[in-house]
């Protein structure tokens, strides 16, 4: 277990390609899998790595995510000394509240990394989905005397040539030293891609905010680590399990039917280590006669009359006689009328679709409902 | 200063509940699963803070282990507040003797000095044992305005069936004129559903009196509500209309668990202004495969189905396997299901493995409803008979060789679990 070390989730990142998803929350509010939000995924790989300190920096549109941590009961983060910082953004003498990048978020939040007791800080982002305690990497960085140890992942590029995303790659050397680095690239010279995690010492983290804070740098990635190469010894810790980036509605979409695979899900949620997250008390889901549901994941609070396959299906949704729901996410919330037919849409929270209403997107650019809307 | 609470509650949770055979062998009846996610505990105590009580005394005796863990704090039903409580009760030592909960009233005698910390001007009194959604507030109110020193939550049921129960007959007024313990020929059709409400200066002066009497059992129906109706107190009948259910016998737990399915349910559960709260497992969602079935049933997180399940209800880490059929049927959490496995009218406590193409209970007869204990291991293939009882941690195999069913029975449902994932996706 991790005692010496306090969590720093980066909780404002902006990713538009998200579209309409991401209109009323951040990415880190993003609900995925039927019952999580993607803070799940970084938040409880530090608690069940042991780490009882974790900051969230939020920025924009902040409310469903104050919403959903909470008091950080949830991870057992309510305790008397340390526990869950939420740390919101507020005007100041060096900026207006808003971040150009972690660096800034860092330096706006300095006061409760100063105050941390801590000897060692995991960094972390917050759209990056994957599941691992940090203790093997904490044992990675301490043996190799690491100034930062970077967490990575072989990122097979044929899959990603639809799009061109904010990715760093890494160059690694045969001892596993970063030796250089690329920002998105059409075409990288290495698989090695930043899963924007970091272990990194607190009060090393403490210089490099000032020493970028001075430069005018706000990017962690080119900052802290490209212009320190030669400087600090900055290691690669290869992570082989399954990780998806939260960066396009493709990629959402993806890693939603990706849990279809009851092998990938058991792995990703639960074997080894759980995936925790804020627990609802509503009630069991419920299939009513009429009901037929195929390769689908589904929630508690449900109730099924109509037919379903290969979907994921939130919390308190509610899928009428008649209705046929193929391919979809279905956010909580949502009434699905009589005979409507959905294929391929991404539906958001609180969603009405009313009698006989037909949607269609494609498998490759699904049809985007936002959150209350009535169709 | 004192704690003042207007309100105490006081839940009976001592009994032994022998009626439910294996499901309590280990546990007290009130931590019996029910309805896929709940306990029987989780209605009087949801009942309670949604009628603003929040300090609940936890009368316990009886393999209290599991009621403990499953109360802890009472965080999940709202009641870690500062000033009150789910607290757990049990028997303790005082100077230099001690002595067990001799009777409902001798539970409540043995903790005045825990309700009096309180000074309560009522105490309501509950047993662990029932499924019903009630606001206790309304029948508080009654017992307000009425003047009463007693107050007895009753409910009509069919006259044939009333020599079950504890029968009231009542005045115009609603007052008690008459209390019949299970009687042979019933007077009236107003039955007990064991939920009293007392004023606390009263209740207190008949415990110690009835402390005090040798002859006594110690019992609210036997010896209290009979000594404040022959002293004339008095009693007043609050009657409640809606669903209750005493679910002390396997039947009746079953008819319970079944009166949840249906697009009209018997008794409504999805209630959001009075929502039944309980430990929440933390569990991914239930993943229902290309190769299921499913018609009329309720199932909880973290299941993965892949066989045909009818009129069934299935709680948290429960696996179908493909080719399964599982039918008028409470499977309780984490039992596992193997292929071509056929259970009918069969009550499966928590953490059963199923073997292959085994086949347990049949359809038809309410009064055989096949009961699979804690932990029970059913080796592939055999046959468990309708009405037939498998203890609790026993391995059911006609072959003397195969004892084990090679499923270590101790480690059965992480075991199912682990050979479940290491399979993965069967499709």
């Amino acid at each position: 277990m991790i005692r010496d070390a306090f969590g720093l989730i980066f909780a404002a990142d902006e990713i538009l390609e998200l579209r309409e998803l991401v209109d009323v929350r951040s990415v880190s509010a993003l609900p995925v899998g039927g019952r999580y939000r993607v803070i799940d995924f970084p938040l409880s790989n530090m608690v069940n790595s042991g780490i009882r300190n974790v900051g969230v920096i939020a920025s924009h549109n902040y409310s469903s995510l104050m919403d959903h941590l909470g008091s950080g009961k949830s991870w057992d983060l309510a305790r008397k000394d340390d526990g869950l910082f939420l740390l919101t953004p507020f005007a100041q003498k060096e900026n207006t509240g808003t971040y150009n990048g972690m660096i800034d978020a860092f330096k706006a939040n300095i006061d409760y990394i100063r105050r941390c007791s801590q000897e060692y800080c995991i960094i972390s982002g917050s759209y990056t989905i994957y599941n691992t305690p940090y203790n093997e990497m904490m044992k990675f960085h301490v043996e190799k005397g690491a100034d930062i140890t970077v967490l990575t992942n072989n990122m097979d590029y044929e899959k990603y040539k639809g799009g061109r995303y904010s990715d760093v790659r890494l160059s690694i050397d045969g001892d596993e030293r970063v030796t250089g680095i690329e920002f998105d690239p059409s075409l990288s010279l290495s698989p090695w891609t930043d899963m924007n995690t970091y272990i990194i010492r607190k009060d090393l983290l403490l210089y490099l905010i000032e020493d970028n804070v001075a430069k005018g740098e706000h990017r962690f990635a080119s900052g802290v680590l490209r212009d320190n190469l030669k400087r600090l010894k900055i290691m690669a810790y290869k992570y082989d399990g399954y990780v998806a980036r939260m960066h396009s509605v493709q990629a959402y979409y993806d890693f939603n039917m990706d849990l279809l695979d009851p092998q990938l899900q058991v792995k990703l949620l639960r074997e080894h280590s759980r995936i925790l997250t804020k627990i609802y008390d509503a009630v069991p889901a419920k299939y009513n006669t009429g009901a037929s549901v195929k390769n689908s994941l589904l929630s508690a609070g449900v109730v099924i009359e109509g037919e379903v396959e290969n979907s994921v299906v939130f919390r308190d949704v509610f899928i009428s006689k008649g209705a046929k729901v193929k391919n979809c996410i279905i956010m909580p919330g949502t009434h699905v009328g009589p005979d409507a037919e959905l294929t391929n849409v991404i539906i958001d929270k609180n969603v009405n679709i009313r009698r006989k209403t037909k949607l269609m997107g494609a498998q490759e650019l699904p049809f985007i409902i936002r959150k209350g809307a009535s169709v | 200063m004192k704690n003042k609470k207007q309100t105490v509650a006081m839940l009976l949770a001592g009994g032994q509940g022998s009626r439910l055979y294996a499901l309590t062998k280990l546990r007290a009846k009130p931590a019996v699963s029910f309805g896929g996610k709940y306990r029987i505990i989780d209605f009087p105590l949801s009942n309670c803070i949604h009628s603003g009580i929040d300090t609940v005394g936890v009368l316990t005796q009886y393999e209290p282990l599991e009621l403990n863990n499953y109360i802890g704090n009472g965080a999940p039903w709202d009641m870690d507040t500062m000033s009150g409580g789910a607290l757990v009760l049990p028997p303790y030592v005082s100077g230099k003797t001690g002595e067990w909960y001799s009777g409902t009233a001798n539970a409540i005698y043995q903790n005045i000095s825990f309700i009096d910390q309180y000074d309560p001007d009522f105490v309501i009194v509950l047993s662990g044992d029932h499924i019903y959604k009630m606001n206790y507030n309304w029948m508080i109110e009654s017992h307000r305005q009425m003047g009463a020193d007693a107050t007895i939550a009753v409910m009509p049921v069919p006259l044939r069936e009333a020599s079950r129960f504890g029968i009231m007959t009542t005045d115009a007024d609603g007052f008690i004129t008459e209390f019949e313990e299970k009687p042979e020929n019933p007077q009236s059709n107003l039955a007990s559903m064991g939920v009293y409400c007392f004023s606390w200066n009263v209740l207190k002066k008949y415990l110690i009196d009835d402390a005090e009497d040798p002859e006594s059992e110690n019992d609210f129906g036997n010896n209290i509500i009979p000594n404040m109706l022959n002293n004339e107190q008095k009693l007043f009948a609050y009657e409640f209309k809606g669903y209750w259910k005493d679910v002390g016998t396997i039947r009746s737990l079953w008819e319970a668990n079944m009166e949840l399915l249906g697009n009209k349910p018997k008794l409504n559960l999805d209630d959001e202004p009075w929502k039944i709260y309980t430990r929440n497992p933390n569990e991914p969602p239930q993943y229902i495969a290309a190769s299921s079935e499913i018609d009329n049933s309720i199932i909880c997180e973290g299941c993965y189905i892949y066989g045909t399940v009818i009129n069934s209800v299935l709680s948290s880490g429960v696996i179908v396997e493909a080719g399964a059929i599982v039918k008028d049927s409470v499977i309780m959490p984490n039992t596992y299901i193997g292929e071509n496995a056929v259970v009918e009218m069969t009550i499966a406590d928590e953490a059963c493995w199923i073997g292959e193409g085994a086949k347990i209970g049949a359809s038809g007869d309410l009064d055989k409803i096949a009961l699979l204990g804690k932990q029970a291991t059913i080796c592939a293939g055999e046959v468990i008979a309708a009405g037939q009882e498998v203890a609790t941690g026993e391995t059911y195999s006609t072959a003397k060789e195969d004892e084990t069913c090679g499923v270590n029975a101790s480690v059965v449902g992480d075991e199912a679990f682990s050979a479940f994932a290491k399979k993965g996706a069967t499709e």
